[in-house]
């Protein structure tokens, strides 16, 4: 599965996309976000505040219970500032 | 009455205000009202030199599409245009435009606004400031009055 990143969430993790392999347990959304954290001191500093990331399923808003079966892509970022 | 196909443009080319607001009138005469809302990148009293806007491509178009068909489910539009800058955008430039047509103005009004609050809060699209005095700039935070903004026209 694919994991892109945007904005200051980007910045931070220090790369605008990469390729996972989930593990068994990593089943929704939230569980990713908290998975990913792992990974880095780059991905702890990014995700170190849960609710300031806003998580989509290919291309898609989700909510942190969302399940992830299937999906190809999943985009973590801030809360948006377009308009 | 089918409901209209609203028209959805993301990308680095400067707005035609008044471009859009003839493409959503040509050929009909049943229009009575048009909205056009206009989004400017402001210079914050001469400190910023341009905003940044870094977009999510492809879910950036979609999820404003979302929004959109979501107004014409709501209002009797006649006509609906949204368009939406990404990447470096200077002091006095339109950052967005949105452009609703109706028989009469409470919908056009309605339905603009509308699309504003949730464009603010929904479309994936981030600002980054760069100063006038050459400092490194920060993201945009984003505004819990825009989110109160859009709880409004839950239902």
């Amino acid at each position: 599965m694919r994991v892109v990143y945007f904005a200051w969430v980007r910045e931070r993790v220090g790369v605008e996309e990469e390729d996972v392999d989930l593990p068994a347990d990593v089943a929704t959304a939230g569980d990713l976000v908290d998975w990913l954290r792992t990974r880095s001191p780059n991905h702890a500093f990014a995700l170190e505040e849960p609710r300031a990331i806003r998580v989509a399923v290919d291309r898609v808003h989700a909510q942190p219970d969302a399940p992830l079966a299937g999906a190809r892509e999943v985009a973590l970022f801030p809360p948006m500032t377009g308009g | 009455m089918a409901a209209v196909t609203p028209s959805i443009r993301v990308g680095p080319e400067p707005v035609d205000v008044a471009g859009e607001q003839a493409a959503a009138c040509a050929g009909r005469s049943d229009i009575g009202a048009v909205v056009a809302f206009t989004g400017l990148c402001r210079d914050e009293g001469g400190q910023l030199a341009a905003l940044e806007l870094e977009h999510y491509p492809g879910m950036a178009e979609a999820e404003i599409g979302r929004i959109a068909d979501e107004a014409v489910t709501r209002w009797p539009l006649l006509g609906l245009r949204v368009v939406h800058r990404s990447g470096r955008v200077l002091p006095g430039e339109t950052i967005v435009l949105v452009v609703a047509a109706s028989a009469h103005r409470a919908a056009a009004f309605e339905a603009a606004a509308f699309l504003m609050d949730f464009l603010k809060t929904r479309a994936p699209f981030w600002k980054k400031e760069h100063r006038a005095d050459g400092s490194a700039g920060g993201w945009v935070a984003a505004k819990d009055e825009d989110d109160a903004a859009t709880e409004r026209w839950a239902r």
